[in-house]
C-alpha cells in the first residue's frame, strides 16, 4: 500500500521503510519549539524529571510572543524562566524581545524550519510548518520536555484527507477564506487525528504567505497536521535561508485518503466565521450588518507581509470609522521593517490604527485589544471560542485581511468590494 | 484501579479556552489554574466540584490550544476521569501525560446526566451508571497507560 507524505515523512524519522494508519511509532526529531505560556511547565518538568540537558542546543527553540512584552509581573517571571533556562543550556535560538516575532511567523522566516522535517512545538498551530512540506505538530509540555530532553516523540500515524487544490483565487479572495471554508465544510472535528494534505495544479497560484496561513489552521478541523506538497514555490522560499539539509517527500501514487476533496480556488469569496466555532463559515450573502467595535489584523495566521499589503490597500487614503478600534500587529520585526519601508506603517496610521510590536496579544485575550463585555471583534486570528479575546460575553468573527480592513472603515462586517471600486 | 464521584456534564466541543481562560495562563501553578477551571461556561463548576467527581461530555472535548494547564486545570480541580465521545487528540495526549484519567464511551456520553454517580473499572473499561442502573462499554486502558496514570504522569512513569 503506498503512503501519504505525512506517513512518509514518519517513517523516515522512526528508521523504517514502510508505516501504516494507526501504527504506533518513536520517530527523531529536527526541532522542538516552546513560548512564554508552554515552556514554563515544560521546564518544571524537566528538572522535575533530572533531566540535565537539552539534545541539541540548536535545535530547540523558546519564543516569547504570547504575554511578551511582558504583560504583567507573573508574565515576566514566566519569561524570566525560559530566559534563565535558555541562557543554563546555551540554547541558540532563544527568542526574546525586540527580535522576537509571532513563533509560527518566525521560524519559517528564520529558516530553522525546512522540507521534510519532523517537527513538535508547544503550541496548537505548529501545524503551520506544513506549508513548507514538513510533518509538524502541535503538543503540550510534557512531551515538549521528553523532546527537548530526548529528540524523540511517539506518535500514532495518521490516516489522511486529500484537498486537490485547482484554479486560481479572485480578486479579494484570499487564503484565510478558502481555509475558513474547508473548515466549514468539514468541521471542527472533519479532520481529528489525522493529516490534511493538500497537492493539485492550483498549488502554483498560492505563495508561501497564503500555505502557511492555510495550514496554521489544520488544527481548527481538529488535523494532527496540515502539510502541503513541495514545488519551485517552497524551494524559492527556503534558498537562503534554510541551513540544514532538506528531503522532498512526495506522497504515493497509490497512497490510501480517507476522503478527496477538489478545492476550486476560482470560486472561493470572502468568508467569515462566526461566534463561536470557526467551523461556522458565511459568506456575504448568507448575513445582514453587524456592527463592530474593533479590528484586529495580526497573528500566526495573519499578520504577515502580504497580509499588512492586503489590509493597506483597503485603508490607503481612507479613514476607519468613528468607534472601531483597529490594531495592526506585524507578526515579526522583519515584516515590521519590510511594512515601515513600504509606507503600510504610514497607512494604517495615517487611518487610525494602532500599530503594535509583534505579538499574539489579542487573539488568545492576552493585552493588547481586550473586548468588554457585549463588544465584537472582526479579527484575522484563528479561534473565536467563548471568551478568546476577552469578556465570556464578547464575541470574534473570523475572516481575512481584507474583510478587517473593510470592516474598520465601514463599521460593519464588510466585504471589500463595497467599498473599493 | 477505579474512579468514582458525581457528574458534571457538558456539551460539544467544549474547548481548552473554556477550560482555562488564556487570561489565567501567566502562571502555571495547579492550583490557581483549578479556582478558574470551566469559569467561561460554567461559573458554579469550581464551587460545586468535590474531589473524585467525574466530567462527561460530548464530541471532541479540549479543542484549540495545546496548553497542558487545561488537564492540569480539570485534574487539579479534583476531577478524577474526563468522560466524551471523542477527544481532540491534543487534549488526548496531554491528559494521560499528566495522569487524568480519560475514556472515550460514545454511549456513556449520550445517556449520562449532570448529577448521576458514576464508576469506571480502567482495567475493563467499563463504565457504571449507579444512579440509573445502566453499563457501558468503553475503551479499556492498556497496562502502560494505568502504569502512567498510577504514576501520576508520563515523566514520573519513566524515572
Amino acid at each position: 500500500m503506498g503512503m501519504t507524505m505525512t506517513q512518509k515523512i514518519l517513517a523516515a524519522h522512526a528508521g523504517l521503510d514502510e508505516v501504516k494508519p494507526g501504527q504506533l511509532i518513536m520517530a527523531d526529531l529536527d526541532f522542538v519549539l516552546g513560548n512564554d505560556i508552554t515552556s514554563p511547565v515544560a521546564i518544571n518538568e524537566f528538572k522535575k524529571a533530572g533531566f540535565t540537558d537539552v539534545f541539541d542546543k540548536e535545535k530547540v527553540t523558546m519564543v516569547m510572543d504570547h504575554f511578551a512584552p511582558n504583560k504583567d509581573i507573573k508574565a515576566a517571571t514566566q519569561c524570566k524562566q525560559c530566559r534563565d533556562f535558555c541562557g543554563e543550556h546555551s540554547i541558540t535560538n532563544f527568542y526574546d524581545v525586540g527580535e522576537m516575532g509571532i513563533e509560527h511567523a518566525l521560524l519559517p522566516e528564520k529558516g530553522l524550519v525546512g522540507p521534510g522535517d519532523c517537527i513538535i512545538g508547544a503550541d496548537s498551530h505548529t501545524c503551520t510548518y506544513g506549508a513548507l512540506g514538513a510533518f509538524s505538530t502541535g503538543v503540550g509540555s510534557t512531551d515538549m520536555c521528553a523532546g527537548m530532553a530526548r529528540g524523540k516523540a511517539w506518535f500514532r500515524v495518521p490516516s489522511a484527507i486529500k484537498f486537490n487544490i485547482i484554479g486560481k483565487l479572485p480578486k479579494y479572495s484570499s487564503a484565510k477564506d478558502v481555509i475558513l471554508h474547508i473548515i466549514g465544510k468539514i468541521g471542527v472535528d472533519g479532520a481529528l487525528y489525522r493529516s490534511m494534505e493538500f497537492s493539485g495544479d492550483g498549488l502554483k497560484n498560492l505563495t508561501m504567505e497564503d500555505r502557511l496561513c492555510m495550514a496554521n489552521m489544520a488544527i481548527e478541523a481538529g488535523a494532527k497536521n496540515g502539510i502541503f506538497a513541495v514545488d519551485e514555490v517552497t524551494l524559492e522560499y527556503i534558498k537562503g535561508r534554510f541551513k540544514r539539509e532538506y528531503k522532498v517527500f512526495e506522497a504515493d501514487p497509490d497512497a490510501e485518503y480517507d476522503e478527496v476533496y477538489d478545492i476550486d480556488l476560482s470560486q472561493i469569496k470572502p468568508t467569515v466565521a462566526f461566534p463561536h466555532l470557526p467551523e461556522n463559515a458565511k459568506t456575504f450573502d448568507e448575513f445582514g450588518d453587524i456592527k463592530i467595535d474593533q479590528s484586529v489584523i495580526g497573528s500566526c495566521t495573519n499578520g504577515r507581509i502580504e497580509d499588512l499589503r492586503a489590509a493597506a490597500e483597503i485603508l490607503k487614503g481612507r479613514h476607519i470609522a468613528k468607534n472601531v478600534r483597529c490594531i495592526v500587529i506585524p507578526a515579526t520585526q522583519d515584516i515590521y521593517i519590510k511594512a515601515m519601508e513600504e509606507g503600510l506603517l504610514k497607512i494604517f496610521i495615517e487611518a487610525g490604527c494602532a500599530v503594535s510590536t509583534p505579538t499574539c496579544g489579542p487573539c488568545l485575550g492576552g493585552y493588547m485589544g481586550i473586548l468588554a463585555k457585549g463588544e465584537r471583534s472582526i479579527a484575522t486570528t484563528n479561534r473565536n471560542f467563548v471568551g478568546r479575546m476577552g469578556h465570556p460575553e464578547s464575541e470574534v468573527y473570523l475572516a481575512s485581511p481584507y474583510v478587517a480592513a473593510a470592516s474598520a472603515v465601514t463599521g460593519k462586517i464588510s466585504q471589500p468590494s463595497e467599498i473599493m471600486n | 484501579m477505579k474512579a468514582k464521584g458525581i457528574v458534571h456534564k457538558y456539551g460539544d466541543n467544549v474547548d481548552t479556552d473554556v477550560i482555562i481562560p488564556a487570561r489565567y495562563l501567566n502562571t502555571s501553578d495547579h492550583k490557581e489554574l483549578a479556582s478558574h477551571c470551566m469559569e467561561d461556561i460554567d461559573i458554579n463548576f469550581v464551587k460545586n466540584v468535590k474531589a473524585g467527581d467525574i466530567m462527561v461530555a460530548h464530541e471532541n472535548f479540549g479543542c484549540g490550544s495545546s496548553r497542558e494547564h487545561a488537564p492540569i486545570a480539570i485534574k487539579a480541580s479534583g476531577i478524577s476521569c474526563v468522560i466524551a465521545a471523542t477527544f481532540a487528540r491534543i487534549f488526548y495526549r496531554n491528559a494521560i501525560n499528566i495522569g487524568l484519567p480519560i475514556i472515550e464511551c460514545r454511549e456513556a456520553s449520550e445517556k449520562i446526566e449532570a448529577g448521576d454517580e458514576v464508576e469506571i473499572d480502567f482495567e475493563s473499561g467499563v463504565i457504571t451508571n449507579i444512579t440509573k442502573n445502566e453499563t457501558y462499554q468503553g475503551q479499556a486502558f492498556p497496562e502502560f497507560l494505568i502504569n502512567i496514570i498510577n504514576k501520576g504522569g508520563l515523566l514520573n512513569s519513566l524515572k
